[in-house]
């Protein structure tokens, strides 16, 4: 199956959470992975979702069935910066302290806490290299480990903003045509 | 009218302003301010109160589909709401306009397990359109403004209002005035210029079409314009289950019923068809039998005004997101060549007419009716007179459940106008004519509402049979297709499992008596040469009427798709 990268926005509202991951949930869609956040425009909730399935389209209309979806973009193929954090807890025993040092510098990784056996270290990237350096650390025994889910954004001035979507214009729209379908 | 008011208050009058006169339901703990403040409002708020809120919920579909209307049901928290899923479910599986209006347990002890708490919103996420939890006395009125809106508009189905009880008995000064704001609800009602041109190309190219119609053409209004179309261009029109009387049978034009007991002539003409146009139906299994072996020579057209119906189930040539009356209309407007028309008219009166031939091979209908021996009572013989005594009347509507009695009512009663056949079609469920009749009735006084029912179906909701009395509702009449069985599945066992009837067997009561004790008027008929003089007492009785019919047991209900088969392979015996 194939997976894609869907960057979904939608009303800050209880629930919308709940809404669309039970659609994925009933519809026997599976998530990879799951990212939720606040975005720029206060009221609307970005959510990146990472999706396997040869039948995306159905899965992008099933999201915009729900009411508080405002918008649905499927940006497998368009250039993006992903992201994804992960924070990993290693046994660490003094002597290897220096040579787990150096591959977290390799890797762009932040060290955030050390204790005397142990280390966190905060590793932020492409999914690919989170996987890679979570591959390289394992060896040295991974006690804890957390994934944040890959965010995604579409690179240049194009984008997801929610600001454009929560103007007003279109509601004479909708009631004019419900008044018209009802004549 | 700067005074203050209590939610319930507020819920009545938001009620009543957009548009609602009629609920049916039952009161509770955590309701009862609804009800204590529907009372002063009851000259412009009638509340029907049945005797379960599944009949509820039902009675409320029924009055929703009969009308186009929004049907509204109100249950209490907890039980009083899980009764409610069902009909929720069948609303949304027949994208029925409803309004459910849930009481909840105060939020001060929300989340806590309370007494009577349910989590009526989060069971319902999946099965309604959208959905509320009102905590506060200031978002009542619009809420129900909203909800009304999402559920009438675009692919109408159910929303649920939940609202706690210290909300209904707060008070405020209220507010109706706040505009619908719904950034995200945008649907689309006109059809695309450029894919209406394409489909009327594809269709003049085509030389064997076919029209066929669905709900959406019902809860669009649409039944007009199909005609016009269908006139227009001289194509042979298909009606689904949901379909029925949107277009009149006894039109030239008029092919009948597809599908899994649909005629054979039908399912044959869509699988030789090379031009489907599919308005309003969403290509459900029971239409298409197995769905890659659909209409394999068709060109197909596709509109509806739910964009994730198009390729679902069956892939499209055309599609055409928008409201079935308006796209219809924009596809009249077009004007291709005239010669071209007259061209494509002629094929396909060549087609109608071969189409035809395939329908005096094969038609069904008159299997068990010309047969000189009538001691033996067939289901057929019931609705052989039931077709006669309404033709005769007029102004019926017919309420089915779900099973054999509905196939065959489907089958062999007479469809002349929309909305007056009403069943359960997506969530099939059993128990939905009695109290969905009572909402037909109490929206259509002028109208005779016959309930053709199973004796199974019959007895999940009986209970709804004295709201009819204490409403003092008088044109109700039931047939009961009486069987002792289950008898749908008892078919399968007889065909694919070896005849196993295994929990099919089934005793009813004595459905005279129940219908008496009821203080309805009952009649036992328990052969042929009576199905008249009974149905003619029906009509006759200033008053509800149930005819228990002891037809015989064993009948099939034929043509018959297999199920997961092509509809090309039909068993017609």
């Amino acid at each position: 199956m194939k997976t894609h990268i869907l960057v979904v926005l939608m009303q800050d509202h209880p629930g919308v959470l709940n809404r669309a991951v039970s659609m994925f949930r009933r519809r026997g869609y599976n998530i990879a992975s799951l990212a939720v956040g606040h975005t720029e425009t206060a009221g609307i909730s970005r959510m990146t979702v990472v999706v396997e399935s040869d039948h995306v389209e159905q899965v992008v209309k099933q999201l915009y069935r729900l009411v508080e979806v405002l918008k649905v973009s499927d940006v497998t193929d368009d250039p993006t910066v992903e992201r994804e954090m992960a924070l990993v807890k290693l046994h660490v025993p003094s002597q290897q302290r220096a040579e787990i040092v150096a591959l977290a510098e390799v890797f762009g990784a932040k060290i955030v806490d050390v204790s005397v056996t142990a280390m966190v270290i905060e590793m932020t990237g492409g999914p690919a290299k989170v996987d890679n350096f979570i591959d390289m650390v394992r060896p040295f025994g991974i006690k804890e480990m957390m994934r944040t889910g890959r965010i995604a954004m579409v690179r240049g001035a194009r984008g997801h903003s929610g600001a454009d979507l929560v103007d007003t214009g279109w509601q004479n729209d909708v009631a004019g045509a419900a008044s018209a379908a009802a004549q | 009218m700067s005074d203050k008011r209590t939610g319930a208050q507020i819920l009545c009058e938001a009620l009543i302003q957009n548009g609602v006169d009629t609920m049916f339901g039952l009161p509770g703990g955590a309701i009862m301010p609804f009800y204590h403040a529907m009372w002063e409002y009851r000259s412009e708020l009638r509340h029907i109160l049945c005797r379960h809120e599944q009949g509820a919920g039902h009675a409320a579909e029924g009055f929703a589909r009969s009308t186009g209307r929004i049907g509204v049901c109100i249950g209490t928290s907890g039980p009083g709401t899980t009764n409610l899923v069902t009909p929720i479910a069948d609303a949304w599986m027949d994208s029925t306009p409803m309004l459910a209006i849930c009481g909840q347990v105060s939020s001060a002890v929300l989340g806590k397990d309370a007494f009577q708490e349910t989590d009526i919103t989060g069971i319902t996420m999946p099965i309604t359109k959208h959905n509320y939890l009102i905590k506060r006395v200031e978002d009542i009125a619009y809420a129900v403004k909203e909800a009304i809106f999402i559920a009438t508009t675009g692919r109408p189905g159910p929303v649920l209002v939940d609202i706690t009880k210290d909300a209904l008995q707060a008070s405020m000064v209220p507010d109706y005035s706040k505009k619908i704001f719904l950034p995200g609800y945008r649907p689309t009602y006109q059809g695309s210029k450029k894919q209406i041109k394409a489909a009327l190309e594809l269709m003049l190219q085509s030389k064997k079409p076919v029209m066929m119609i669905g709900n959406g053409v019902m809860m669009a209004n649409a039944s007009d314009e199909v005609m016009a179309f269908a006139e227009r261009y001289q194509i042979p029109v298909i009606t689904t289950l949901h379909g029925l009387g949107a277009f009149p049978q006894d039109h030239p034009l008029s092919l009948g019923m597809p599908g899994m007991h649909g005629w054979v002539h039908v399912n044959r003409a869509i699988q030789e068809s090379d031009f489907l146009l599919n308005i309003g139906g969403r290509f459900d299994d029971r239409v298409t039998g197995k769905a890659s072996t659909f209409a394999p020579n068709a060109s197909i057209v596709h509109v509806d005004i739910d964009p994730s119906e198009i390729g679902k189930n069956v892939e499209v040539d055309v599609p055409i997101v928008g409201d079935a009356k308006l796209v219809l209309l924009s596809m009249l407007e077009e004007e291709p060549e005239e010669t071209k028309v007259a061209q494509f008219q002629q094929v396909a009166a060549e087609w109608m007419v071969y189409v035809r031939e395939l329908q005096a091979k094969h038609q069904h209908k008159q299997q068990y009716l010309n047969r000189p021996d009538t001691s033996v009572m067939m289901p057929h013989d019931v609705y052989a007179v039931l077709t006669k005594e309404m033709n005769e009347r007029g102004n019926y509507r017919v309420v089915t459940d779900v099973g054999q009695h509905q196939m065959w009512a489907a089958q062999l009663l007479d469809w002349y106008r929309p909305r007056t056949h009403i069943t359960s079609g997506g969530a099939g469920t059993m128990g939905f004519a009695m109290p969905a009749a009572l909402g037909v009735a109490v929206a259509h006084p002028e109208d005779t509402v016959w309930v053709v029912c199973g004796d199974g179906g019959f007895q999940m909701t009986n209970q709804e049979m004295i709201v009819v009395v204490q409403e003092n509702i008088k044109n109700i009449k039931i047939a009961i297709i009486n069987n002792g069985f289950l008898g749908m599945v008892r078919q399968w066992q007889e065909l694919f499992e070896g005849k196993r009837y295994s929990g099919t067997p089934l005793t009813s009561p004595n459905f005279q008596k129940l219908a008496e004790a009821y203080g309805w008027t009952g009649i036992t008929v328990e052969s042929g040469d009576q199905i008249e003089a009974a149905v003619q007492q029906a009509y006759a009785t200033d008053g509800p009427v149930l005819i228990d019919f002891r037809v015989e047991r064993e009948v099939n209900v034929f043509p018959m798709v297999p199920q997961n088969k092509s509809i090309g392979e039909m068993i017609t015996e």
